[in-house]
Order: structure tokens, then sequence, then C-alpha cells
């Protein structure tokens, strides 16, 4: 479910680095605790993105929440197909649901976020929280 | 809602419940040196027959048999009995704003229709349910036009209406906008060669009225264009409604903010009147307050909902799209009723009734010495005429006449002294205007006492 090359972070977004570009997107968690996806506000090309600030939002039928940056650097490309087909965040979070490119991440910013062993502890923790 | 009185028995047993021993308690957690320590300023309480008694006076005290030629963002029109029939029926007139919305069907449908007819007169894609008035939809729509541009200069017409002007610059100043004044011609519109050379790429919007403050119809296709050119938005206010019976809707615009007093909503100081925001559907995300939308429920029936209030403060919180949370739902539904008691034809023809009027009134206070028409450019219902004395001078005279003249102009605009804003409606009679032509040329013939120099 989470890939292992991903890493996650506390609020619900992944990141994959490769090469020299991360790629971000939210978790299963976060689309299945939004619901149903109908729009997406994204940065513009050329953005800098600054770790931990909100760079855009998600909506869903029932809230509009903020996107976090994972981590820092600058936008070089956003998911155009989102525009048209938002619901690519709930069918594949992971893959054709990514939300932007970004170049000129630090390793270091990376490395600090969760594994996929971590985070899905991680959700674990705020489902039992949740139940409780 | 009903009034609930509450006896000292009944106090004490909610006290009791929440374990506090007198409401004084519940202040706590204001600091002791900003509590009110004595009783508030108000008079004491009145029986029954006292209360009526106060609002009898307070209703004599109303003027009589006065005939008005205001108009400047306010009008007199025609209201049917059945808008106060619909909108005082508890259901309405007692309802809150709904956040639990679909469990109010006929709310939704009223904000719905009104949305509707909003899109209808406007020529816009989409309306919102309703704002505060048209000054701070016009606001609104600025701030919008900020959010879609990033762009923070704004290009106002001087001749947007001055109090609009003064809620949008007390806005603009808090959040960082730069406001700049577009002068008008000789024709009372926008002067479009200044509009040009001052749009820029940092321009967010061109804001106009039409018709403007002075009455005179704007080009707005133009004045889109132009702002077009430097891919900024066109943002057009509209406050006399009933122009768009006769005037071509501002389709060019890419927001339109509507004051709909005109439609059902009587003058009353202040209001309360009602705005709306309409506008192009891509821009939808960044319009202020909420939706409603017709859907089909499980069993395939028409129904209604709220869509986009996931924007709204009271889930967005200080990222709301505005701070506009309860919407002018009350007023709104007085002018969806007025608009459809109307309809197509009667609005089409009250906008007639108006244009003609007022273009015989124009006709006949130029055949006055003295008395000119300020502005050349094409005017609805309201025309500045420029006098050979001070307005409020012939004002006051005709006030003894029970004739309230025309609004001078020189309080907004020093270069329009001598000047006065007068307003025809449907609701002005011929045997009216002809009184005023005959009291204004009397007044005029007078040799001017030195009392009133």
């Amino acid at each position: 479910m989470y890939p292992n090359e991903y890493r996650y972070t506390k609020e619900h977004e992944w990141v994959r680095l490769e090469g020299g570009t991360a790629t971000v997107g939210i978790t299963d968690y976060a689309q299945h605790a939004l619901g149903d996806v109908v729009y997406v506000e994204m940065p513009r090309a050329g953005t800098k993105l600054a770790a931990g600030k909100s760079f855009g939002t998600v909506e869903s039928v029932k809230a509009v929440s903020e996107i976090y940056a994972p981590v820092s650097g600058e936008v070089t490309e956003i998911n155009a197909s989102l525009a048209g087909a938002p619901e690519l965040i709930n069918t594949d979070p992971h893959g054709q649901g990514w939300l932007v490119k970004v170049k000129g991440a630090a390793p270091s910013e990376i490395t600090t976020l969760m594994d996929a062993a971590a985070y899905q502890a991680y959700i674990a923790e705020k489902e039992k929280e949740a139940s409780a | 809602m009903r009034y609930l009185p509450k006896s000292p028995s009944e106090r004490q047993e909610m006290l009791d419940v929440i374990g506090v021993r007198s409401a004084e308690e519940l202040f706590r957690s204001i600091p002791e040196e900003f509590r009110l320590k004595r009783p508030l300023n108000l008079p004491g309480p009145l029986s029954e027959a006292e209360l009526i008694r106060y609002f009898q006076d307070r209703a004599a005290e109303n003027s009589r048999g006065y005939t008005s030629f205001l108009g400047a963002g306010v009008y007199n029109h025609l209201r049917s009995v059945v808008v106060d029939t619909i909108i005082q029926r508890g259901e309405f007139l007692t309802s809150y704003t709904p956040y639990q919305a679909e469990i109010s069907q006929g709310t939704l449908q009223a904000i719905f229709e009104f949305q509707t007819l909003m899109c209808e007169l406007t020529g816009q894609e989409v309306a919102n349910a309703s704002m505060w008035d048209g000054s701070t939809a016009t606001t609104e729509a600025v701030l919008m036009a900020d959010r879609l541009t990033d762009r923070q200069r704004v290009l106002v017409a001087r001749s947007l209406h001055p109090e609009y002007r003064a809620v949008l610059a007390t806005y603009a100043k808090n959040v960082g906008l730069e406001i700049h004044e577009i002068g008008f011609t000789a024709s009372g519109q926008i002067d479009t060669a200044a509009l040009a050379a001052a749009i820029d790429a940092q321009t967010a919007a061109v804001v106009v009225q039409s018709p403007n403050f002075l009455g005179v119809i704007e080009p707005v296709a133009q004045i889109a264009e132009l702002a077009h050119a430097a891919e900024a938005l066109a943002v057009v206010a509209i406050a006399e409604g009933v122009s768009l019976g006769v005037v071509r809707p501002p389709a060019e615009a890419d927001i339109v903010a509507l004051e709909a007093q005109s439609f059902g909503l009587a003058p009353s100081y202040g209001g309360p009147y009602a705005g709306a925001i309409a506008t192009r559907e891509k821009f939808v995300r960044q319009m202020p307050g909420r939706l409603a939308g017709q859907t089909t429920d499980s069993q395939g029936r028409r129904g209604f909902c709220l869509t986009l209030a996931t924007r709204e403060q009271h889930i967005r919180r200080e990222r709301a799209t505005s701070n506009i949370c309860t919407n002018q739902a009350l007023c709104a539904l007085a002018a969806t009723v007025q608009l459809c008691l109307l309809g197509k034809q009667g609005l089409r023809e009250m906008a007639e009734q108006n244009l003609a009027k007022a273009q015989y009134a124009l006709a006949k206070l130029e055949e006055i010495p003295g008395v000119r028409r300020a502005l050349s450019g094409p005017v609805f219902n309201e025309f500045v005429i420029r006098l050979p004395r001070s307005v409020r001078l012939v004002n006051a005279e005709l006030l003894r006449e029970k004739i309230i003249g025309p609004l001078p102009l020189g309080p907004f605009y020093p270069d329009l002294t001598k000047c006065g804003l007068v307003c025809v409606t449907e609701t002005t009679s011929r045997e009216e205007i002809d009184r005023l032509v005959a009291s204004v040329q009397r007044i005029l013939a007078k040799p001017l006492g030195g009392s009133l120099i």
C-alpha cells in the first residue's frame, strides 16, 4: 500500500526523490479521510515551496484541506490531469494522483521524514486514537 | 425564533446545572479592568401600552406626501404586497442561515432561484447566494480579482459610488491593495485614454459601475477589452438593477457585483439590502459565500443542496475566501419574489418607464433658462443637471413645497458644484415631474436675496 521508496509527513503527504526531482502527493490515508476529491488548487510552475508551509488545497465534498510541502524547492511541473480528473487522487493517490514535481529539494530534508513502516505505525496510532 | 423570558427561578436552575453561583462568574475569563462595572446606559423597560405608544409616535415622525427625486444607489420602485406576504412566513422570516442546509429545502430552493435570476440578469455563469449589499459585493469582487491574478493594483472609476469606494478603501488599506482612481470625461463615462495608460502588468482589476454614480452607462465591453489586454479582470458594479431591463447585461465582465435593493426592497436608511456576486464558472472557487445547487435524491426526485460552502468561514476559519458568513437570505428572497412577479416582460416594461420618464424630466428641466445637462453620455433613470445656483439652496426651497430635490454632487465631486443628480423612476408621475420643473423654474427666476448669498 505505502511504497517503501517514498517518504511521508505527519500531514499525510508523500514524496519520492528521483534524480534531482521530488514528486509530491497526498497519501491513501489522506484521500480516504477526505472523501471524493472534486478540485485541487495548485501553485504555478516556478513557485518556491518551503517545507512545512501550505502550497495548495484539496477540496472534497466535505472540506477544503491544505497541502503542506514535505520539502523545500521550486515547482517544475504540476499534474495537469487533475484539473479534469481530480478523482485520480482517490483512485491512485501514490501514482497518477501526484500533485507537483519539485527541484532543489535537499536530501537531508527528505531523510528526516517517515519511511513507509514509520508512517504506517503513525496512522495506526491515529486510528487507535480516533476509535478510542 | 421565539422570545423566551427567564424567571429568577429559571436562571437559578440554569446556574445550578452548570455549577456556578452567578452569571457574573461566567465573565471571570475577562480581565477585571475590562469588565463593565455599571449598568448599560439604556432606558428602563416599558409596558406593552407604553411601547405601542412609543412606536406610534416614532411612526408619526415619518414624512408623508413628499415627492423624492433622490436615487444615488437607493431606488424607489414599486413593490408588490406579495413580497411581504411571502417573506413574513415564519419558515423564511425566523430561520437562521442554513448550516445543516439540506433539511431546509424551501430555503435552498429560494437561494437557487435567486442565483438563477442573478445569472440571467447579469449575463454571467454563476452567482452566489447573496452578499451584504452592493458595496461589500464590489469590494469582495476586488478581493476575488486579487486572489485570481495575484496582483495588487486596482484601477477604480471615480464614478463608482463614493460609498462603495469608501468601503473598498477600508478593506484595501488592510490587505495591501493599491487603489488608483480613474476620472471621467465630459460624457460622464470613464476616461478610457487615462485607463489605457494606467493599466499595467500589476493591475488586478478595473472597477466601474454602470450606470455609474452619475447615472451614465459605461462602455463595459470596451473597458473589459482594455483590462483583458493586460490580463487584468473587469469588475462591474450595478447599483440600479432595474437598468438591466433595457441595458445590455455586462456579459464581458469577469465579475459583476450587484445591489438587489431595486427589486422589492424599500428604501430604508442603510438597509438591509442584498448584494450578489456573479462571475464566470472558472472563477467559482474564488467566489465568496456559498452556492445552492439542484440535484436529485436517491429516488430521483428534484432536490437542492448546498455546494461550495466548504470555503466558508465556519469550515475554513481564517483561510475562508471571505468573512461573509451569514448571507442576506431574507432580502434575497424579497428580490426573488419581486423579480418572479415582474417576469422578463414586466422588468422590461418597468425599465422602459424609468427611461422614458427620466428623458421627459431631463428635457423639461433643460427648457429652464440656465439649467443644462452636465454630462453628455447615455443615461438610464438618473442624470446630472447643472444649475446657475447652489443645489442646496434650491433644494431648501423645494422642500417647502414637499419636493425632495436632486442630490447635490459638490460634496462628492468638487468639479461638479452646482450640479445635482436627479432620479426618476416608474413611481414618479408626470404631474410630479411637471411640479418639480415649475418649482425649479420659479425658484431660479427669483432674484437672489441677500440672505441667500
